[in-house]
C-alpha cells in the first residue's frame, strides 16, 4: 500500500498536490475537536474584526472567530459529502452491476426503477420534504434523501460496463468454474468498474456539497450546525458583502474550491493509476 | 490449385522498389517508473525487387506487423525508430522514408505506396455509402476531374471481378468478404507501385480467402506492383509469395524463394513450422516446439530461438548470428548452419 | 447404447429488430447427432462463418436453448435444468474451452484462481474439501495437460504464452471430470509452433481418459488430422457427417467438395 503511495507521489505531480492539499484538509479538520469555542455559541469574541494575528480569518457579525467556525464546518460538510458518496455508490454498485450482469426481467425491473428516480428533479423534492418535515429535516435525513437520489445516473454508467463485461469469455469460464454471480460480480468485475466509480464519487461529491449549500443557504437546513453552507447563510442575513464584511463569505468559498480541487486533482490520478490498462502496462503485458 | 500459382518472375535488372538496411525501432515506455525497451524490429535488412511479392511470415508477438508499420512510415511514439535506413524507389527517383517532409510522404502515400491493414474489412465508415470513402481517400491524389475520376473508380472495380454497385452500398450491407475486397480496391485504385499487406485473408472464410488472394494476383499482374505481404499462415506463403522471409522475436532468420524455403528450409524454427503444420490427407504425426515465442521486452542473449533449438551451440547463447547467403538468393542467420567455429 | 449427447432435431431462430420490423434468422436448422456412452471420440464441426456451428454449441453447453427439437445430456432435457444445484450437476459434465485463451482469464486476476475455484465448487459431493485436496486435484489436472501447478501458480495470463494459457484452460476444464469438452475453435489463437501440441493432446485426453471432445473450426486440415467423426454445417443445415478420413478425402456434396478445394496447402507441389 505504502509503495503504491510513494510511486504515485513521486511520478504523478496531481496526485502529490491533490494529497498535500488533503492532507492540509484533514490537518484541518483535526483541529477542529481543539476549537475553544463550541460550535453554536455566539458573541464570545469581539464582531466584525478584520483578519489579523489574533483572528486569522477575522470575526463574524455574531461574534466568533471565523477560523474555527470554518473548520468545524469544514469537518460537518467533509462528513456531509462522504456520507452520501459512500451510501449513494453502493446503491449504484448493486444496481448497476446486477442489471448488467442480469438482464433480462431484473435488468428492466432494475432500470425501470432507476429511470424514474433518475427524472426526479432534486431540488423541488428537497424543498418539498423541508416544508413536510420542518423541524424533524436533520441532517441524517439530508443524508439518507440524498443518496436516495444520487445514484441512478451512476448506476446507469456502472450497468454498461457490467454489459460488455458478461460477454467475456472470462465471464464464461468464471461460470463454468462454479463461481456464483455474486462472487463474480464482486472479484471479477469489480475491478473494471472502480475507474468510474471513483470518477463518479468526484461527481457526487461536488453534487451533494452544492444541494447542501444550496439548502443551507435558503435556512432550509439545521441552523445548529456550522457547514459550509450555513456559515454563507448567516454571512447573507447579516449582509456581510454590503457591511464590507468579506472575511466572512470568502472564508467558506475559498474553502471549498480548494477541496474540491484537491478530490478532483485525487480522483483524476488515482484514475488512472488503477484504471486496467495502465495498470496491465505497469504489470508488463 | 498449385498449377495455378504464382510462378512469374519479377523484372530483374532495375532498382528494387523497396530497401530495407538494419532496421531497429523500439517501444519505448515509462510509467510510474518502470521503464522498458520493446525491441520490436532489431536489425532487420531485406529488399524486395519489382514486380514481386514478398512475404514475411512470422507468428504473434515476432514484431512482423511493428516492422512493416516502420516500413511505411505508419509509426507514432512510443514506436521509433532507432537506427537503420528505409528507401523506397518509385519512377527512377529515391525516397528515404525518415528523411521526408510530412508533405512529400503524404504525397507518396496511396499514390505509390499503399498499405492493407489487418482487419481492413472494418476501414470503412459504417454511417456513409462506399463512394464516400473513395473520394476521400483517392480524389485528391489523382489530381482528375470528377466524371474522369468515377470512370476509373468504376473500371478499377470490374477489373477486379467486383460491381461498380458496391459504391453505392453502405459496408454493412456486404458480407465481410466482400467488404475486404472492396477496401483492397480501395487501396489499389491509385495504381500503386507498392502495397503492403498485413493479414489480408485472416478471419475470412477458407472460400472467400481463396477469392481474395486471386484478387491480389490479378493486380499484382496488372499493375506490376510489388507486394510485401505479411501473414502468419504458411499454406498463403505457398500459394501466393514469391520469396519469403521467416520473423522470429524481432529479427529475420531465414530468407528464400518460395520453392525453396518449403522444400529445402535450413533454419531449425523454419523447418519445424513447416513440418508441423497439417494436411488433408496426411496422417503422419505432427509435433509443435517445445518453449514458447519469446517477450520482446526481454529477448534470449545471442541467437533468440537458442533456448529452444535443437541444433543449439555454446555460441548460440553468446552472439547474434549474421545473416549468411547459402546461395545468391537464400539467407539464413544461424550458427549451425553458416558453420560458424564455436 | 446409451448416449452422453442427443441432439434430437433442434433448431434455434433468433429474432432481430424491433416491434415495427422484426426479422427471423434460422440459425441452426433440424439437426440431429448423437454421441455414444462408452465411446470416446473427436467429433469436428466444421463450417464457414454463419453456419450456425457456435450456436449449435452453446446449446450443447445450455447457453442457449433450442426454439425446436431437444437436446438431451444423459438422458435429460438440457431445457429442464433450473435450480443451481442441476445446473451445477450438469456444467460438472459438459465443459467448455474458448478460443481466445487470453481473453478466457481475467488479465487482471491469476491464472490459478479459476483452476482453485473449479476444484472448490465441483468436490463438493463429499462435503467441503480441504486445502490439500483441491490442491492435488488442480495439480493431477495440470499434469494430464503436460504442466505443473508450479509453473502457474501465482502467474498472470500475459506471464504464459497462448499454448500454456489454453492448455491451463483445458486443465480447468477436465478438473470436474466432465464426460464432454466442448471446444470451439481452440486454437485458432495459437500461435503456429504450439498448435499441434494441443491438437494432440486434444487426442491424448481421449484415448487416456475417455474423453469425447467436440471440436469446432474452420480449418479442415486439424480437423483431418485429429477427428473420429465429422460434420459439416452450412447455413444452419448439416450437409455431409461421416468418418473424418472418409469424408474429407473423397468428399461427395457439392459445398464440401468446394470447401475442400478451396483449402491451401502449405505445401509446394
Amino acid at each position: 500500500m505504502f509503495t503504491i503511495i510513494r510511486d504515485l507521489i513521486r511520478y504523478n505531480i496531481e496526485f502529490a498536490i491533490g494529497l498535500a492539499i488533503l492532507l492540509l484538509l484533514i490537518g484541518a479538520v483535526i483541529l477542529s475537536f481543539f476549537s475553544p469555542y463550541p460550535a453554536a455559541d455566539i458573541y464570545v469574541v469581539p464582531p466584525d474584526m478584520p483578519p489579523d494575528a489574533e483572528f486569522w480569518f477575522g470575526t463574524t457579525s455574531r461574534g466568533q472567530d471565523n477560523f474555527w467556525q470554518l473548520v468545524i464546518a469544514l469537518r460537518n460538510t467533509f462528513a456531509f459529502g462522504l456520507a452520501v458518496a459512500f451510501l449513494s455508490r453502493i446503491l449504484s454498485l448493486v444496481v448497476g452491476l446486477t442489471a448488467g450482469y442480469a438482464g433480462g426481467r431484473v435488468d428492466r425491473v432494475l432500470m425501470a426503477i432507476n429511470d424514474s428516480i433518475m427524472v426526479i428533479p432534486h431540488f423541488p423534492i428537497l424543498v418539498l420534504f423541508y416544508f413536510v418535515l420542518k423541524d424533524e429535516m436533520n441532517w441524517l435525513m439530508l443524508v439518507l434523501i440524498l443518496s436516495a437520489l444520487g445514484w441512478s445516473y451512476d448506476a446507469r454508467l456502472i450497468r454498461s460496463i457490467a454489459m460488455s463485461l458478461r460477454t467475456r469469455p472470462f465471464t464464461t469460464q468464471s461460470v463454468y468454474s462454479g463461481m456464483s454471480m455474486r462472487k463474480i460480480l464482486v472479484e471479477e468485475h469489480l475491478p473494471y468498474v472502480m475507474p468510474i466509480v471513483f470518477a463518479t464519487t468526484m461527481n457526487n461529491m461536488i453534487w451533494s456539497i452544492g444541494m447542501e449549500i444550496t439548502l443551507s443557504v435558503l435556512g432550509f437546513t439545521d441552523v445548529d450546525t456550522p457547514t459550509m453552507g450555513q456559515i454563507i447563510y448567516w454571512a447573507n442575513s447579516h449582509s456581510a458583502l454590503i457591511s464590507g464584511i468579506w472575511w466572512w463569505v470568502a472564508a467558506p468559498v475559498v474553502a471549498i474550491i480548494v477541496l474540491f480541487i484537491g478530490l478532483f486533482l485525487l480522483s483524476m490520478s488515482m484514475n488512472e493509476y488503477i484504471d486496467p490498462r495502465s495498470r496491465l502496462n505497469r504489470m508488463g503485458s | 490449385m498449385q498449377t495455378e500459382a504464382l510462378l512469374h518472375a519479377p523484372e530483374a535488372a532495375t532498382q528494387p522498389t523497396l530497401v530495407v538496411e538494419r532496421l531497429k525501432a523500439y517501444y519505448t515506455t515509462k510509467a510510474f517508473g518502470i521503464d522498458r525497451d520493446i525491441r520490436a524490429v532489431d536489425d532487420i535488412s531485406l529488399t524486395v525487387a519489382k514486380g514481386e511479392i514478398y512475404g514475411i511470415a512470422g507468428e504473434s508477438s515476432s514484431g512482423k506487423t511493428s516492422l512493416i508499420k516502420t516500413i511505411v512510415g505508419a509509426i507514432r511514439p512510443p514506436l521509433h525508430v532507432v537506427d537503420g535506413t528505409v528507401r523506397f524507389n518509385f519512377g527512377g527517383q529515391s525516397y528515404n522514408i525518415y528523411d521526408l517532409k510530412p508533405d512529400k510522404l503524404q504525397a507518396i502515400r496511396w499514390r505509390h505506396l499503399s498499405y492493407i491493414m489487418q482487419g481492413s474489412m472494418n476501414v470503412l465508415n459504417p454511417v456513409r455509402r462506399i463512394r464516400h470513402s473513395f473520394y476521400d481517400f483517392a480524389f485528391a491524389h489523382m489530381g482528375l476531374d470528377s466524371a474522369t475520376f468515377w470512370d476509373k473508380v468504376r473500371d478499377h472495380l470490374r477489373r477486379l471481378d467486383l460491381d461498380p454497385g458496391v459504391l453505392d452500398s453502405y459496408p454493412h450491407q456486404l458480407s465481410g468478404g466482400m467488404r475486404q475486397r472492396t477496401t483492397i480496391a480501395l487501396a489499389t485504385v491509385c495504381t500503386p507501385e507498392f502495397i503492403v499487406a498485413d493479414e489480408p485473408t485472416t478471419a475470412l472464410d477458407v472460400i472467400v480467402q481463396r477469392d481474395v488472394l486471386a484478387m491480389l494476383r490479378d493486380i499484382q499482374r496488372d499493375l506490376g506492383s510489388s507486394f510485401l505481404f505479411v501473414t502468419h499462415d504458411m499454406s498463403v506463403h505457398a500459394t501466393v509469395s514469391d520469396r519469403v522471409g521467416i520473423v522470429y522475436a524481432g529479427r529475420l532468420v531465414e530468407e528464400a524463394d518460395t520453392p525453396t524455403l518449403f522444400r529445402g528450409a535450413r533454419h531449425p524454427y523454419t523447418q519445424h513450422l513447416v513440418a508441423s503444420l497439417p494436411k488433408i490427407g496426411d496422417t503422419t504425426r505432427r509435433a509443435s516446439l517445445p518453449g514458447r515465442p519469446p517477450s520482446l521486452a526481454e529477448p534470449p542473449s545471442g541467437c533468440r530461438f537458442h533456448p529452444r533449438c535443437p541444433l543449439a551451440m555454446d555460441i548460440c547463447s553468446k552472439e547474434v548470428p549474421p545473416m549468411t547467403n547459402l546461395t545468391p538468393r537464400h539467407r539464413v542467420a544461424c550458427f549451425a548452419v553458416s558453420g560458424a567455429t564455436p | 447404447m446409451s448416449l452422453i449427447l442427443d441432439i434430437d432435431h433442434v433448431g434455434k431462430t433468433f429474432l432481430q429488430g424491433g416491434l415495427l420490423s422484426r426479422r427471423s434468422v434460422e440459425a441452426v436448422k433440424d439437426i440431429s447427432l448423437q454421441i455414444e456412452a462408452g465411446k470416446p471420440e473427436i467429433l469436428s464441426v466444421v463450417g464457414e462463418s454463419g453456419s450456425g456451428k457456435s450456436t449449435l454449441a452453446a446449446m450443447v453447453l445450455g447457453q442457449q436453448l433450442p426454439t425446436s427439437g431437444r437436446v438431451l445430456f444423459d438422458g435429460v432435457d438440457v431445457a429442464s435444468i433450473r435450480s443451481s444445484a442441476a445446473r451445477r450437476a450438469f456444467m460438472a459434465k459438459v465443459q467448455p474451452v474458448l478460443q481466445n485463451p487470453f481473453e478466457a482469464f481475467n488479465p487482471l486476476k491469476r491464472v490459478d484462481r479459476y483452476l482453485f475455484a473449479t476444484a472448490a465448487n465441483f468436490m463438493m459431493a463429499k462435503g467441503k474439501p480441504s486445502r490439500q485436496e483441491i490442491e492435488e486435484r488442480v495439480d493431477r489436472a495440470l499434469v494430464e495437460v503436460g504442466l505443473t501447478l508450479a509453473e502457474v501458480r501465482g502467474r498472470f495470463p500475459h506471464e504464459l504464452s497462448g499454448g500454456q494459457l489454453q492448455r491451463t484452460a483445458i486443465a480447468r476444464a477436465l478438473i470436474p471430470d466432465p464426460r464432454l469438452l466442448v471446444a470451439d475453435e481452440p486454437v485458432s489463437m495459437v500461435d503456429a509452433s504450439l498448435r499441434m501440441s494441443i491438437v494432440n493432446l486434444f487426442g491424448a485426453l481421449r484415448d487416456r481418459l475417455g474423453l469425447s471432445i467436440i471440436y469446432i473450426t474452420h480449418d479442415l486440415a486439424t480437423a483431418y488430422y485429429i477427428s473420429d467423426r465429422i460434420i459439416i454445417m452450412k447455413k444452419g443445415e448439416v450437409v455431409e457427417r461421416g468418418n473424418a478420413r472418409a469424408v474429407l478425402d473423397n468428399p461427395q456434396h457439392p459445398y464440401s467438395i468446394a470447401l475442400k478445394n478451396a483449402v491451401l496447402t502449405p505445401d509446394f507441389a
